[in-house]
């Protein structure tokens, strides 16, 4: 088995006085999936967004595929490139086309040629089943579909780590199976990945582990089977009680 | 006490009060009309105020009884709905209708049936009471051109149409071209400008022969004057709006000191400062010319309106487009270019287009430090002793010239705003 692509040791950080994380540790293998759960406010957002360094952390040491993110990071785009995020508001470009959202980076940030990037962006599309709604606009598209969109251009700059930030918390009931099922795709051929999300059916079926984080620290991390089976913290328990 | 119900239709007799109450509201504004197209008062047999509020009252009360809701007939229903819901309504409707109609036929007068424009000298007009056009006729070339050599006036014309000739070539930019028209404009476009006027208008090589800024003039000087004020004061501004939100301390502090400083100073001061107090700072011998000096003078002015008009844009963006943007692995400058600005841009079209158009009607104040553009012009033209006493026809004038070209901005800028609509 490979190493830890993504490597957290005693991370700390605050937002002012109020400490959000807590002596986090926390290690990723490639091809991993992890699912990260908790009540809301217990820090998990903010956990996944200081992988690709969108929040600061202010101790500890973050490792991601070898490198060190700190203030001393000259290079914070190249690792962002590889770590493709998700967000609970979808984040699509208003003023851009489906296509040239998901050709954008791909154009500009890793120098892809045009035509090249557009092929692989109407892959990636066809991938999440939306090819047919790619010369439209974001604000012409259903909630469901934008999300799968979202997904699809964090797809084409082609990451190593996949980051989901509550995808499916900001859609309606009935389209929360046609994200979630991009994303079982998604698994299923080999990504890695860590989700935020509250779907446990998703976690049941695609989860190696599941870490469940409660007033910024991580209570409990186990196999999935376990975690669900017999959670031994009782704030898990009882968690898995209001949620299941 | 009087019934005044006798005056309220009802749907089973609304028809002769309908015929009634137009006939009175008829009778009110015809009255109007007749005191004031012909000078008629045909009701001078009443007493003075009685007479003179006599079409209100009658009107007032044709208005009254034609007042039914629901009445069955569209446009009288749409009357009701908006000019005539209640008594004080009624009384303003007709107010306005009156207004329009006493000041016409004075302004008709004035403007166009008594005015004059043939001749070339004062006399032509001391027999008329009107208008005298003769008057902007003698003076449009001072107006178009200023104390620019007549000879050369040619000159300026051909520089005006290469400079359009110029504007349109990003209509003809196709395939791999058209990746460059955003440098073409922003950059090209204002040197290919400065050479154009620096030869054609300036002069003083190929055999053109030289002519100072200070004959420049009239509408002329206003497009110049507004034009390189207009290309250069908005990516200057957009940089200092960008600026502004930086988490660098030193850009931040600088681009904040700069705005502040600019919006407190009046511009009449600023551009007295570029012309009076700027030189006395430079090296004897260096020299900038004057015109250049009011025009980089606005352009610092009004550079840090347009620079708080596109913060408010860029801070109307969620947060989630600059999360979008960084994830993708975008740095900065490519975020700020490709996602944050357009979005912002389109945004603040409105606030932008209200700074070009205060931009274009402040360029008269370079008038102290001795420039005329069209309204200097009218200026020296009102107080030359041969044409005294045209001031009028000069404001009405240069506000015509004034309306349109504002009014063609404002066209374009809600043209823009319509093409760069995406969502929704």
């Amino acid at each position: 088995m490979s190493e830890s692509i993504i490597q957290m040791k005693e991370v700390n950080k605050w937002f002012g006085d109020f400490q959000v994380l807590k002596d986090i540790n926390l290690e990723v293998k490639e091809k991993q999936k992890i699912v990260v759960c908790g009540p809301s406010g217990s820090g998990k957002s903010t956990l996944i967004r200081c992988i690709n360094r969108l929040e600061e952390h202010q101790k500890g040491q973050i490792i991601v595929d070898g490198n060190e993110l700190s203030e001393k990071t000259k290079d914070i785009e190249k690792i962002r490139a590889e770590v493709g995020m998700v967000f609970q508001q979808f984040n699509l470009f208003p003023h851009l086309s489906i296509l040239d959202n998901c050709t954008l980076a791909p154009i500009w940030v890793k120098k892809t040629p045009k035509k090249k990037a557009e092929e692989f962006a109407m892959k990636q599309l066809e991938q999440v089943q939306i090819a047919d709604q790619a010369a439209k606009f974001p604000g012409q598209l259903s909630g469901g579909q934008q999300q799968r969109a979202a997904l699809a251009r964090a797809l084409c700059m082609e990451p190593k780590i996949m980051l989901f930030d509550e995808p499916t918390s900001a859609l309606d009931p009935e389209m929360i199976k046609e994200v979630l099922d991009a994303m079982v795709n998604l698994a299923k051929a080999g990504m890695t990945m860590i989700v935020v999300t509250h779907e446990m059916g998703f976690a049941k079926e695609v989860a190696d582990e599941v870490v469940f984080m409660d007033e910024g620290m991580i209570v409990e991390r186990a196999k999935t089977n376990d975690f669900f089976a017999n959670p031994k913290n009782e704030r898990t328990k009882l968690f898995l009680s209001q949620i299941l | 006490m009087i019934n005044i119900n006798i005056l309220k239709p009802t749907s089973s007799n609304f028809q002769t009060y309908l015929y009634i109450g137009s006939a009175l509201i008829f009778i009110g504004i015809f009255d109007v009309f007749l005191r004031s197209f012909f000078n008629i008062n045909y009701l001078t047999f009443l007493p003075g105020s009685l007479n003179f509020l006599f079409p209100l009252i009658i009107g007032l009360v044709g208005l009254q009884m034609i007042r039914l809701e629901y009445s069955g007939n569209r446009i009288v229903d749409k009357i009701n709905q908006n000019i005539n819901n209640n008594t004080f309504n009624a009384g303003l409707t007709l107010i306005i209708i009156f207004l329009t109609l006493l000041v016409i036929p004075p302004a008709l007068d004035w403007m166009i049936l008594e005015a004059t424009i043939s001749g070339d000298t004062k006399e032509a007009c001391v027999a008329t009471e009107g208008a005298c056009w003769t008057y902007i006729k003698v003076w449009f070339r001072r107006f178009m051109y200023g104390m620019y050599p007549n000879d050369f006036h040619w000159r300026i014309n051909t520089a005006f149409i290469v400079l359009i000739a110029f504007a349109f070539v990003g209509y003809f930019m196709r395939g791999k071209l058209k990746n460059y028209i955003t440098f073409y404009y922003a950059i090209l476009y204002p040197i290919i400008a400065f050479i154009i006027i620096n030869f054609l208008i300036s002069g003083g090589s190929f055999g053109l022969e030289w002519v100072e800024t200070n004959a420049w003039g009239g509408l002329s000087l206003t497009f110049i004057v507004s034009f390189f004020g207009l290309i250069f004061c908005f990516p200057l501004g957009m940089i200092l709006a960008l600026g502004r939100r930086s988490e660098l301390p030193i850009i931040k502090y600088i681009s904040i000191g700069y705005i502040e400083f600019w919006r407190g100073v009046p511009l009449i001061t600023v551009l007295f400062m570029s012309s009076v107090m700027f030189p006395m700072f430079l090296p004897s011998d260096a020299f900038v010319d004057k015109l250049i000096r009011v025009i980089a003078a606005i352009i610092l002015f009004e550079a840090a309106y347009v620079a708080e008009v596109i913060r408010g844009g860029l801070q109307a963006l969620p947060r989630g487009q600059y999360d979008a943007a960084k994830s993708l692995g975008m740095g900065y400058w490519k975020m700020q270019i490709f996602v944050i600005l357009p979005q912002a841009l389109k945004l603040v079209i409105p606030g932008i287009a209200n700074t070009f158009l205060a931009l274009v009607k402040d360029t008269p104040l370079i008038f102290v430090v001795g420039l005329s553009e069209v309204v200097g012009m009218l200026q020296m033209a009102k107080t030359n002793p041969k044409w005294l006493g045209y001031a009028m026809e000069g404001y009405i004038f240069a506000s015509i010239l004034f309306w349109a070209i504002c009014y063609a901005m404002s066209k374009y800028s809600q043209y823009l705003e319509l093409k760069y609509k995406t969502e929704r």
